[in-house]
């Protein structure tokens, strides 16, 4: 990932990528709701409250949605070679974005169990990542 | 509260579009509007004079101005390639209250001749500033917009056993159309082995699973189906419109193998009061093979997870059961980044009876579904020919 992209933070999200300084996972939930959502923002986007909590997540999921990159996307580079990008289901209950690292990425399957796993960024973020589960 | 419609109350009277074979334009940015307007107007028999009412996916003040005319409607309704037939849904409303009497719609990108142009097409590229786009997916790479359509493929695939090989069907009988249509960019006839040996682009979508990158451009002109009846061309009556929006990032897609057209197909089915075994045409959009497969679906032409077995006997091609993008879609004919004019285009023309070789016989009804932004969102458009009303 010579050439990643990295992700400009919004003011919504600091928890999360303040937490991720410390390779922890932690997710927004809306207080009135009691559950998770994803992305981070201004309201839960199921009940507009503005009571948000950041709670830790167990950085578990499932593979739901998988593509195998054959030709480099946005910030990647050619040298890098084909990547699996993933929509990953976690426990919790909200989905994210993520590349599966530590196996091919043709091996990637949809319902494969990943854990997260942290990919450093320059100025001392980490980016979210999976691994297969052992 | 009386039920409201929109049944036969407004015509698409005049149509016009533009492709070449090369893939490129010789006319760009307002220019090729206003040649699309101007031939549009034509082909209904009305002047700019007639024109009170103005759709563009963006700012419609720019496009009125150059035309000279002083719209007493407006619509910029921007939701990628489905913005078209949302247009023709919002004319149809505004014609059938009386804000209007005639609306015209246009569209027109040349991003092939823009690659070798100073200053561009005339189109506003994408919004800057702070995006979830860019923190939340950007980061991992996912090429853009095929890696999203691919995403939904591999859900397909494994959610219902839909194959390769059934995706490929769906690229093969488009360029059987496309065979049939001399402005098509792609005519050579291909093979479902063909599409599998083309390289994987973002799995499981190879390159002939991919629409084009072209230039083109349409519009069209659309009146009460009253007036529409005393001009140049037969009426295209507006039976049914409906919209539905989704999401706007991949990842907030809930089920990424169920399109938001299971709410705006049956609406504007419903609206029309016809059913899809009553649709003799079926302009689907077509970005990527597993987007067309997923209105067959979502529109109720099959039943959810059964696209890959419905497809398989060719019936979307020549001859078969259900015609499907006869113009070659945006596999073949064209794909200049918002597709959805040329749907309508090709329905009014097919209800016409204009299509010459690909003339699909006889057809009463077609329905023109618009997919816009990464199948976030959905407009599904029947058409009719007077016979219909």
């Amino acid at each position: 990932m010579s050439a990643l992209l990295e992700p400009p933070p919004s003011d919504e999200a600091a928890p999360f990528w303040d937490a991720t300084r410390r390779a922890e996972l932690v997710l927004p939930w809306c207080a009135a709701c009691d559950r998770p959502f994803w992305y981070p923002r201004a309201a839960c986007p199921r009940c507009l409250g503005d009571d948000i909590e950041w709670r830790s997540a167990s950085g578990e999921g499932v593979v739901y949605a998988a593509s195998v990159q054959h030709l480099p996307g946005p910030g990647r580079d050619a040298a890098d070679g084909p990547y699996v990008v993933v929509l990953v289901d976690l426990a919790e209950g909200v989905r994210v974005v993520g590349n599966v690292h530590d196996c091919a990425p043709d091996d990637v399957h949809v319902g494969m169990r990943v854990r997260a796993i942290w990919h450093p960024l320059s100025d001392g973020r980490k980016l979210l990542q999976f691994a297969p589960q052992e | 509260m009386t039920e409201r419609t929109l049944r036969a109350a407004a015509a698409i009277a005049g149509v016009a579009d533009s492709a070449s074979p090369t893939g490129v334009l010789d006319l760009h940015g307002r220019a090729l509007e206003v040649a699309m307007v101007r031939e549009a107007l034509a082909d209904a028999g009305l002047t700019i004079d007639d024109v009170d009412g103005v759709c563009y996916g963006g700012m419609p003040p720019g496009i009125a101005e150059y035309l000279g005319i002083h719209p007493r409607f407006v619509d910029g309704t921007m939701t990628g390639g489905s913005s078209y037939e949302i247009h023709v849904e919002h004319a149809a409303a505004a014609i059938a209250a009386g804000l209007c009497e005639v609306v015209v719609g246009v569209y027109a990108a040349t991003p092939r001749g823009d690659r070798g142009r100073k200053n561009g097409g005339g189109r506003p590229g994408p919004m800057p500033g702070p995006n979830p786009m860019f923190e939340w997916e950007m980061p991992y790479g996912l090429r853009m917009p095929m890696g999203a359509y691919a995403l939904a493929a591999s859900r397909h695939m494994a959610e219902y056993g839909t194959t390769s090989e059934q995706l490929a069907q769906i690229a093969v009988d488009t360029r059987r159309w496309a065979s049939l249509n001399p402005r098509a960019r792609y005519r050579e006839p291909i093979t479902i082995d063909d599409v599998l040996a083309s390289p994987m682009q973002a799995s499981p979508l190879h390159l002939l699973d991919c629409c084009l990158v072209t230039d083109g451009a349409g519009a069209f002109v659309m009146t009460s189906a009253a007036r529409a009846r005393d001009l140049a061309k037969a009426p295209v009556l507006v039976l049914g419109a409906a919209t539905c929006t989704d999401h706007s990032m991949i990842s907030a897609m809930h089920d990424l193998a169920t399109t938001a057209g299971t709410i705006s197909g049956p609406a504007a089915f419903k609206q029309a009061g016809v059913t899809p075994d009553e649709v003799d045409l079926l302009m689907g959009y077509d970005s990527f093979t597993i987007t067309a497969l997923l209105h067959l679906e979502d529109l109720g032409f099959c039943a959810k997870g059964e696209g890959g077995a419905f497809v398989e006997d060719g019936k979307l091609g020549p001859g078969g059961a259900l015609p499907m993008n006869t113009n070659g879609g945006g596999l073949s004919y064209t794909h200049p980044g918002q597709y959805g004019m040329f749907l309508l285009v090709e329905a009014v023309r097919q209800l016409r009876g204009e299509c010459g070789p690909r003339q699909v016989p006889e057809p009463a009804i077609a329905v023109a579904h618009g997919s816009g932004g990464v199948l976030s969102t959905m407009a599904t458009i029947v058409l009719g020919t007077e016979a219909t009303q």
